[in-house]
């Protein structure tokens, strides 16, 4: 490959489960809470405590653990899901804690990891799938992110659908008609591999295949029509711009594309904190709880993994503002789904949620995690520059108590 | 006593553990009562300095209201409830409690006359409750965003609600209709790329001749995850419902108004709160900038006027209750 790549990871996908995989291929839904959600606010309350805010905590469709008050929805389906209370990331910048929860690494010069969606579109996706692998659903513009694809090559990167409108210039100019786009098409592939034949590279690769995505995108660009999808569905998820992307979400995977992560934004609630957790996570309730039930109910999340996290936690401490600011010390993630054993919480944090009582883990160890649900080997290796890199970072272990 | 604004300084402060959110007179002055983020009310006698405390809510205490003789505070909390209290008792006990509202009760107000109880908040409607019985009356449903704040005008005759998006609404509450509309949407706005609500009316204070309704809160909302904002308040001419005047400080100090009273006087005393720390303000309501400001030693959150119209209660997150003089 060009770069002086090598991309291996043949053997990453583990042989007792290829099987299962080739018969029903692993998905990922990705709720992605930017700007870094309250734990206290959702996932772990300390209700009449010095930091526990005002809201509540309620009881869930599993008896013992109860959540905020704030998710009267997603608490119904409890017995679906899965939390792990006791994430310490030791990160309070948003950009790196960012890359962190991706990547399961630390940001480090000269070395950059793939995102999980980016090895869920090259591992887990067929090449004969005409949608892409890592499509991303976020408030905001569009377009390809081929970095988070780092080492495996810019083709695995996310195409983001801006605002969750369908890619721009998918519709083929008027004028155009069938016999003239064939032929076209025809001149652009004798032109692509002669110019292959001789100067091949990784982005030339990743040009081919932007380019032919991009056709199948255009025979296929009702799939990203969300009005398509039944009334009764878009008042379930919600009329706000998150109940639509979440309605997109379920198009998406219901068409066979392997990643699917959709960015709610913004939870960076420096100054009234409870304010905009009232607004956010009323939302996220909403759209979340119908999406994950649709999941269930249609058999799609026996085979999808279902992760909700953020960069970082927020503060216990209440900060004059009635904000509370970045903290990555002890807080909590959600997920669901494939291999996710449901019911369970992983961990706990002290009384006032200061700091991790018991089961410690980092965003390492949530990466083992995430690859063993989806049947990939943690320990296998890719081939980058010359040199074997561990898929996953080799100092962390999968959570057991969260696998199935 | 004559007020005197500009020689307003802080005398006295009461002390608490946790960070205070609202305050009240009782209207004899006798008492002050702050509430915190303990979900406690404390209450200081003024004189003596004496504490109490009312503990009963599962939650936060945003709002308060006396009675007008006195003798009751009704308390209204996070957990959606109404507490009658005994205001004096040496151990306050809940007299009555209401499962009044989904979610926060964010105001309550005690008509004139004593008869009715006002409460609104999260769930976007304002209900009237008997005073004497703590049953339902009434349900008034207009707003389409959480409604902060109440206040029924000294006739008695209509109630006024304020919400998130700046619609201030009098109600001709004993058909239950509206009578009228005002927009103080400047003190609102949408962010679209941090995706939230921000902003509404914070507080609001009737002037005493009736000429003037004052909506405090923020504008200029840059930032609103990030605290960047200014105080500001919208002056309505309350006969003709239309706005005359949009009140901000000279210099550019970020904060939010979170607490408003016209003095019998005729002048605004308003306490903000923010990145800039706390201050109080004194405009008068046809100029734009204030005559008077006092830095406080901390953010402030919420302001009440003693029944003497020369002392002021600020609640502030350091757990402080202070009372300013406006005098030398």
């Amino acid at each position: 490959m060009g770069l002086g790549l090598a991309s291996g990871f043949s053997g990453m996908v583990q042989p007792a489960v290829s099987a299962e995989l080739e018969r029903r291929q692993r998905q990922v839904l990705l709720v992605w809470l930017a700007g870094g959600a309250s734990q206290l606010e959702t996932w772990d309350p300390k209700p009449r405590t010095d930091t526990g805010g005002p809201f509540r905590a309620i009881e869930t469709s599993v008896p013992g653990v109860r959540i905020s008050e704030l998710l009267p929805l997603t608490a119904k389906q409890m017995h679906r899901m899965a939390l792990v209370r006791c994430v310490n990331t030791k990160e309070d910048d948003h950009g790196k804690g960012y890359y962190l929860m991706h990547t399961g690494r630390r940001e480090a010069p000269g070395q950059e990891y793939p995102h999980l969606g980016s090895l869920s579109a090259k591992y887990l996706t067929s090449e004969q799938n005409p949608l892409p692998g890592y499509i991303h659903i976020q408030p905001g513009g569009g377009g390809l992110s081929g970095h988070e694809a780092a080492f495996l090559g810019p083709k695995y990167g996310s195409l983001v659908l801006g605002n969750g409108l369908a890619p721009a210039n998918t519709v083929r100019a008027g004028s155009l008609g069938d016999a003239g786009a064939s032929e076209r098409e025809a001149l652009r592939h004798h032109l692509n591999d002669r110019f292959a034949r001789r100067r091949r590279t990784a982005e030339t690769d990743a040009y081919t295949t932007t380019y032919e995505q991009a056709l199948q995108l255009m025979e296929r660009r009702h799939v990203f029509d969300v009005t398509k999808e039944p009334a009764r569905d878009l008042d379930r998820y919600g009329t706000h711009d998150f109940g639509r992307h979440c309605l997109l979400a379920r198009r998406l995977l219901e068409s066979g594309v392997t990643f699917v992560k959709v960015t709610h934004s913004n939870y960076d609630t420096h100054n009234e904190n409870f304010d905009f957790h009232l607004e956010q996570v009323g939302e996220l309730d909403q759209s979340f709880s119908a999406l994950l039930d649709d999941l269930a109910r249609s058999g799609r999340l026996q085979h999808t993994l279902v992760i909700i996290m953020s960069e970082f936690g927020r503060t216990p401490r209440i900060n004059q503002l009635y904000g509370r600011d970045h903290w990555s010390a002890a807080w909590s993630i959600a997920l669901a789904g494939a291999g996710i054993k449901p019911g369970v919480v992983v961990g706990r944090t002290n009384a006032n949620g200061t700091a991790v009582a018991d089961g410690q883990v980092h965003s390492g160890h949530l990466f083992h995690t995430y690859l063993h649900a989806l049947g990939l080997d943690p320990s296998d290796t890719f081939e980058a520059n010359g040199r074997a890199i561990q898929v996953a970072d080799p100092s962390a272990s999968p959570i057991k108590e969260l696998l199935g | 006593m004559t007020a005197l604004p500009e020689k307003t300084h802080v005398v006295k402060e009461f002390a608490h553990t946790s960070p205070l959110i609202a305050c009240r007179f009782d209207p004899s002055g006798r008492y002050v009562f702050a509430s915190a983020e303990d979900g406690t009310v404390r209450r200081w006698e003024m004189g003596t300095s004496k504490t109490g405390a009312l503990a009963g809510h599962e939650s936060w205490v945003f709002a308060l209201a006396l009675h007008p003789v006195g003798e009751v505070i009704i308390t209204g909390g996070g957990d959606g409830q109404l507490i009658w209290w005994p205001a004096s008792a040496e151990e306050p006990k809940p007299l009555r409690r209401i499962a009044a509202h989904q979610g926060w009760v964010r105001a309550v107000a005690v008509s004139p006359d004593g008869s009715i109880v006002a409460s609104c908040g999260n769930d976007r409607v304002i209900r009237l409750w008997s005073f004497a019985e703590g049953t339902p009356l009434l349900e008034l449903a207009g707003h389409e965003k959480p409604v902060y704040r109440l206040l029924f005008t000294p006739s008695g005759r209509t109630l006024i609600s304020a919400d998130l998006r700046g619609l201030v609404i009098e109600w001709d509450y004993r058909p239950g209709k509206e009578a009228r509309r005002l927009d103080a949407g400047k003190l609102y706005q949408y962010n679209g790329g941090q995706g939230v609500d921000y902003g509404g009316v914070r507080d609001i204070s009737l002037s005493r001749d009736l000429k003037y309704l004052a909506c405090g809160g923020l504008i200029e909302a840059s930032n609103p995850l990030g605290a960047v904002s200014n105080p500001a308040v919208v002056i309505f001419d309350w006969q003709t419902g239309q706005e005359t005047r949009l009140l901000r400080p000279r210099e550019d100090i970020k904060g939010v108004v979170w607490g408003l009273r016209f003095h019998p006087a005729g002048f605004l005393i308003a306490a903000s709160g923010g990145t800039a720390g706390g201050f109080l303000w004194f405009w008068k309501p046809d100029q734009v900038n204030e005559f008077f400001k006092l830095v406080l030693p901390n953010t402030a959150r919420h302001l009440d006027l003693h029944p003497d119209g020369d002392r002021i209660a600020t609640a502030h997150h350091d757990g402080k209750l202070r009372v300013s003089l406006m005098a030398p």
